[in-house]
């Protein structure tokens, strides 16, 4: 999943600064939302097909709070051997309820995401992971929250 | 499970991202055999009630240039956490502060924050400003820097959740 860096120019820098703050719900979204940066609906449209197809942007439509949900989050780490490394994020990539998986340089080398509708799904999945992977998954679920809602300036 | 069943399908439809097309939320609408003006209401309501945080975009923060991604994390006193936590959250360079359980003996750490920047230098600089906020409530740290996304999806509903 790694992409090669993608450079936008001024015109798309403009896009991503101005759609992470939200996007209209009106019958012509688009040209709404291309009117308020002086762009042409067409114009909108075919830029952000092209960010995505460039992976400037990995996601474009609601973004769903799963606790508003009753669903629940669980950071998860695991102490995967090198040699399997490859299978074992595959194995967990697999899985629906992994929501995002990075590898990071620790001896807890894979950290993931979990999420879930229903709090006790957590469990069952770290679970089925434990299982299907034979190495324990450490569960780090919030105790508090202090801070959501950071934007990347492009 | 507060959605009912058009929310849910809403939900399943859109979730995977908008279609880019003049009119999406009528495209939505004419795949699930509803009227546009339903699909938007719905969509405001649930952002209404934070089911939805927002609608927009997902910047890859590694294309855009933010290389350095590092998982700073602290082993803060514990009677100091709570509010250590949320003055390290109202940090401009903070994406997301969380505080959570140990899990000793191999995770001393309590406190986690999201450091973004375009070079380990910039993080590094960052990280050090934490580490001053925090002061002698800190007993050590460390920071895990991502080297590879291996998935990014966001929260998916659908099958699982039925089961």
């Amino acid at each position: 999943m790694t992409r090669p860096l993608y450079r936008p120019d001024a015109v798309d820098r403009r896009i991503i600064n101005d759609l992470q703050e939200g996007f209209p719900l009106s019958p012509r979204p688009f040209a709404e939302a291309a009117a308020r940066l002086g762009l042409g609906e067409e114009e909108l449209i075919s830029r952000l097909g092209n960010l995505r197809r460039r992976g400037a942007i990995t996601r474009f439509g609601p973004f769903i709070d799963a606790a508003a949900m009753g669903g629940a989050f669980c950071l998860c780490a695991m102490a995967v051997p090198r040699d399997r490394f490859d299978a074992v994020a595959e194995q967990v990539n697999a899985f629906a309820e992994v929501a995002h998986n990075y590898e990071r340089q620790h001896s807890l080398n894979m950290w993931f995401v979990l999420a879930t509708e229903r709090p006790e799904q957590i469990e069952a999945a770290a679970q089925a992971i434990e299982e299907a992977t034979g190495l324990e998954v450490l569960r780090f679920p919030k105790l508090e929250e202090f801070f959501i809602g950071f934007r990347v300036t492009a | 499970m507060t959605l009912d069943a058009t929310e849910r399908r809403i939900i399943e439809a859109t979730q995977a991202g908008l279609p880019l097309s003049p009119a999406p939320y009528a495209e939505v609408a004419a795949g699930l055999g509803l009227e546009e003006r339903e699909v938007i209401d719905r969509l405001a309501a649930l952002q209404a009630r934070g089911v939805v945080r927002r609608i927009g975009i997902a910047p890859n923060h590694y294309a855009l240039g933010m290389v350095a991604n590092g998982m700073s994390v602290w082993d803060v006193e514990d009677p100091a956490a709570s509010e250590l936590g949320a003055e390290v959250g109202n940090l401009d360079f903070v994406s997301h502060c969380y505080l959570r359980p140990r899990a000793l003996p191999q995770w001393p750490y309590n406190l986690f924050a999201m450091v973004h920047g375009r070079s380990r230098e910039e993080v590094e600089e960052k990280r050090g400003r934490i580490a001053a906020l925090l002061g002698a409530a800190c007993r050590q740290s460390d920071i895990l820097y991502s080297t590879r996304i291996l998935k990014k999806t966001g929260l998916r509903i659908g099958r699982q959740g039925k089961a």
